[in-house]
């Protein structure tokens, strides 16, 4: 009785679940279509400036992009060798961020990568890149290595080993999923019990001397969310990223003779 | 898992199986879940930026470096928090 009148919390499909615009595509997918196509959109935009003068606007943007992956995240983890993992990881950046970004956006208020799909899909096609580094690397002296790794008491070798392969093979998938799913679903939660609160005291219906004036708190913290959120839009992209990069380099030189 | 889905079954089976009583406890329990999971993460989180910003002190021409190695350290820490955050949606909704 009390819940119908107050502050009603909606279950959690309401927040998350989308009606499908046309059969099986909904807006989670119309924003991770929307991503993509302006990822490629701005950096076609991008080279088609003169290369020889100053960069000016799409160009200027794609540049210092590519300069942040190429300093911020390549040359930090991978070095100079791994140049070549820029376009990959850079790709990776611009969609996950562009996801990531419709949760402050107003009208669409949604992170594609809230759902379990893209994350997922996302860090199985990494799984499948650091893993084929590995074999094309190390050969299979790659599962080898990570078995019965090398610099480790024999006794412990079994107990290191089996941690050392449930981890990079399972957990490493599992950790990259959840923590970019979890993040912008915590983000989105977040908004929506603010929003909800802001709403709830400024409509109140008794006490209104007290309650409505009261409802500018959880405004103010809703605006100061907001901006938090794109902060972690742009934090959550960056991690995702440079973790691949991580894993990658872990595959090329092998875990115990790493830097 | 299996234990507690036969407790279930049992409770049903018994006919003392309050829905109403579900709910609450999953409120309760899903709370109860996410604070906890919420206490190592922070005391680590707290630990690793602090030393950091030692180190970045100590060494200012460090601190790229040391940036990008803490950021991964937290990514690192905060999976656990957010693992058990996941357990409360799952707690409170599945």
């Amino acid at each position: 009785m009390l819940a119908e009148r107050g502050l009603v919390f909606p279950p959690i499909n309401e927040i998350l679940r989308w009606q499908d615009i046309f059969p099986s595509f909904n807006k989670v997918a119309l924003i991770a279509v929307a991503s993509a196509l302006i990822g490629i959109g701005l950096f076609l935009l991008a080279s088609r400036g003169d290369a020889k003068k100053a960069p000016t606007g799409a160009r200027n943007l794609a540049e210092t992009t590519v300069e942040f992956i190429e300093e911020g995240i390549v040359m930090q983890t991978l070095g100079k060798s791994g140049l070549g993992w820029t376009p990959f990881l850079l790709s990776l950046f611009i969609f996950i961020f562009l996801c990531n970004l419709p949760g402050v956006i107003p009208i669409l208020q949604m992170p594609a990568t809230a759902r379990m799909a893209i994350p997922l899909a996302l860090s199985l096609l990494v799984w499948v890149l650091f893993i084929g580094t590995g074999i094309k690397h190390q050969g299979m002296g790659y599962f080898t290595g990570l078995l019965w790794p090398a610099g480790v008491p024999t006794a412990l070798k079994p107990l290191v080993g089996g941690i050392e392969f449930v981890s990079t093979i399972f957990i490493t998938p599992f950790s990259l999923t959840v923590r970019l799913m979890a993040n912008m679903m915590a983000g989105h939660i977040l908004l929506v019990t603010f929003g909800l609160l802001t709403e709830a005291l400024v409509t109140a219906e008794t006490s209104q001397a007290l309650l409505v004036p009261a409802g500018i708190m959880p405004f103010f913290m809703l605006i100061f969310l907001t901006g938090f959120e794109i902060l972690v839009a742009f934090l959550q992209a960056y991690i995702f990223t440079i973790l691949a990069a991580v894993y990658f380099n872990n595959s090329t030189v092998g875990h115990g003779d790493e830097h | 898992m299996e234990a507690f889905s036969a407790l279930v079954a049992a409770e049903e089976a018994a006919g003392s199986f309050d829905p109403e009583a579900k709910n609450i406890a999953a409120a309760t329990n899903a709370g109860l879940a996410y604070g906890l999971a919420a206490i190592g993460p922070g005391i680590g989180i707290g630990y690793l930026v602090g030393k950091s910003v030692e180190a970045m002190a100590r060494q200012p021409e460090a601190a790229g470096m040391v940036r990008t190695t803490m950021f991964l350290g937290i990514a690192f820490t905060e999976a656990l928090a957010l693992i058990g955050f996941v357990v409360f949606i799952l707690v409170k909704f599945a």
